[in-house]
């Protein structure tokens, strides 16, 4: 999913940058109002996180890899803000240091899997574990949860990745030589959407979901102090 | 600083780093490739045919400085690609970590004032 320099136009790439630096610039001013001293050292260590789990990367027999993100969980955890602020971290250093995604694509790579992973993966969280979640907690975590938990890996990740499908897939229409031929990233929508969306949805998906399932159920039976606190958004209301 | 709670999980995560070359060997087993948009220029080339132009254009004009995790080049050794990615793995959770942990404490000390 880490777009490397080269597949997307600057008709592409400019404006992406734009969204995230938004994003980048709320997050960081609910950082400073909404973030306590006590939850830094735990966005740290999503961050250090997320950049490990990137690392196992999958395999789809003969054929490709992929990796789980570690966004829901961060989402769920500390609150997707500062989500954005953790997952956008890795992504600038992979790009910087290790050549993983482009140094063009930062703006895009983060919109994709720093923005729109861990909102949908919130949102989603919420809508499927119901009005109940602090009274589950009390309890030790109910099975709605843990399924809520799980969707919320799969359907973030496969948004994240169907979403850098079509930023793939629109090059062709936007970006052609005279000759016809395709400036950057080649394939058009119907080869890009269905690989991107089938290898995730059958394995990679699974992965970020059952990762976010058994983080969450180690946190409430550990340290439920800090779970749903939801600190980033709820204070807004 | 740190509760013991704090320091289960960073040993989780440094236990994550000593595993991640796991995330190299098995794609080598099962014959995976790259992941899908993450070709290079040599596969793209294969691939179509071509190397679109846009593509040539801005393909290489940043050198990382530990390309791909690896230390020692594409053609190295199994076994320093593996200590590369340990190695890459250290330094990912060193580099993230403390930048988050910087920019946490500035708009920390921000609000403050």
């Amino acid at each position: 999913m880490h777009i490397p320099d080269g597949y997307l136009s600057p008709q592409t790439y400019v404006p992406l940058y734009g969204v995230s630096a938004f994003f980048w610039a709320i997050s960081l001013r609910k950082l400073r109002k909404e973030l306590s001293e006590k939850e830094i050292p735990y966005l740290a260590m999503a961050g250090a996180f997320s950049f490990l789990i990137q690392m196992f990367n999958i395999p789809i027999p003969g054929g490709t890899t992929g990796h789980a993100v570690g966004g829901a969980i961060t989402a769920i955890l500390l609150g997707p803000w500062a989500a954005v602020i953790a997952i956008s971290t890795v992504l600038i250093i992979q790009a910087l240091v290790f050549g993983d995604g482009g140094i063009t694509a930062i703006g895009a790579n983060c919109f994709n899997m720093a923005v729109v992973i861990p909102f949908v993966s919130y949102w989603i969280f919420r809508a499927v574990a119901g009005k109940n979640i602090q009274e589950a907690k009390v309890q030790g975590g109910s099975k709605r949860v843990y399924i809520a938990a799980f969707v919320s890996g799969y359907v973030g990740l496969t948004a994240g990745a169907i979403l850098t499908a079509v930023e793939f897939g629109i090059q062709p229409l936007i970006a052609s030589g005279p000759d016809g031929r395709p400036l950057y990233a080649p394939y058009p929508f119907k080869i890009a959407i269905p690989a991107m969306a089938i290898e995730h949805m059958l394995l990679f998906s699974i992965v970020e979901g059952l990762i976010t399932a058994a983080i969450l159920r180690y946190f409430i039976k550990h340290e439920p102090s800090i779970v749903f606190k939801f600190k980033l958004v709820e204070n807004n209301r | 600083m740190l509760t013991s709670f704090h320091r289960k999980l960073v040993i989780f995560l440094f236990i994550l780093a000593l595993l991640s070359p796991l995330g190299i060997v098995l794609p080598e087993v099962f014959k995976a490739g790259d992941a899908w948009g993450e070709w290079g220029l040599d596969t793209i080339q294969e691939m179509l045919g071509f190397v679109p132009e846009g593509m040539k254009r801005l393909a290489e004009f940043w050198r990382a400085p530990v390309p791909d995790y690896n230390l020692g080049g594409e053609e190295s050794p199994l076994i320093v690609q593996v200590l590369s990615y340990i190695l890459s793995a250290l330094i990912g959770i060193g580099l993230v970590g403390g930048v988050i942990f910087i920019v946490g404490r500035l708009q920390q000390n921000r609000k403050l004032k």
